[in-house]
């Protein structure tokens, strides 16, 4: 009759029971592994602290958090005084070194240059009704974007933890970064 | 107008660039009831794209319609989940 159990098993051979446990087992990985509770990640690293280039970061962060993306920001190097609280008031613009420039290096380079720079860039973003830093930065924290400061830079520069904004997180070094970028599923160098 | 949904409620972000109409229409959403339906008016050009992508990217809302005027664009999406 078809009921009939096959030969018995050989010696090392997993049992009917046994094998029905590592399904189950492997079943429940695989629903963990394809569930949608874990949200989409986004790593940065903004190293530059000029006004052109802290809003890429913080424009980037705070959109993705719009898509429900958790992100981490680590900031490094210039890129710290972003999140510094009187430093980010005060980014400046170069004049020198941006072929774009209405004016040439050797005159870009004349003294107090970078300020009538910086000044027109902040006109701009006035007449333009573009968010300032300072208000990019706290929106992001508010939707709950997590600003990292690079402990290594903070010593570097002789910054204190109290220079920076409210929410910002400090202590955090390079194997911090490098976790969030393996964990993200998109990772930008800014 | 020729809207055949109900307007909860209007959110106004006129003069505001990017990225401020996508990031307080999110925070808007946010405070709604499923089902809801949210009016974004802005006067950004590129909310047009960037509403549309943001909706399709994200999980609970669905954009109802969009109305390109003369300087203003009006955006519906309703809150699903």
């Amino acid at each position: 009759m078809s009921t009939d159990t096959p030969d018995a098993p050989v010696d090392d051979a997993p049992s009917r029971a046994e094998l029905a446990a590592r399904v189950d087992e492997l079943e429940d990985a695989l629903a963990d592994a394809t569930s949608e509770d874990g949200h989409k990640r986004m790593s940065i690293i903004a190293t530059k602290g000029t006004l052109d280039m802290a809003y890429p970061p913080l424009i980037l962060a705070s959109t993705a958090a719009a898509f429900g993306y958790e992100v981490t920001v680590f900031h490094t190097f210039w890129g710290l005084d972003i999140l510094h609280e009187e430093r980010s008031k005060n980014l400046k613009l170069s004049s020198v070194g941006n072929p774009n420039m209405p004016v040439p290096n050797a005159v870009a380079a004349l003294p107090g240059m970078d300020r009538v720079t910086t000044r027109m860039m902040e006109k701009r973003i006035a007449d333009n009704d573009t968010a300032t830093v300072e208000e990019l930065l706290e929106t992001s924290l508010d939707m709950g974007v997590e600003f990292q400061a690079c402990q290594m830079t903070i010593d570097l520069m002789d910054y204190d933890e109290d220079d920076f904004y409210d929410g910002v997180t400090t202590g955090v070094g390079a194997a911090t970064a490098l976790q969030d970028m393996a964990d993200a599923d998109i990772q930008l160098l800014v | 107008m020729n809207t055949e949904f109900d307007i909860t409620e209007t959110l106004d972000v006129t003069g505001a660039s990017c990225p401020m109409p996508v990031v307080k229409t999110k925070a808007a959403v946010d405070d709604l009831a499923e089902g809801a339906i949210l009016e974004v008016v802005a006067t950004d050009p590129g909310s047009m794209s960037d509403i549309d992508g943001w909706a399709a990217g994200t999980g609970g809302v669905e954009l109802v319609d969009q109305e390109e005027g003369d300087d203003v664009y009006r955006h519906y999406v309703r809150k699903t989940e």
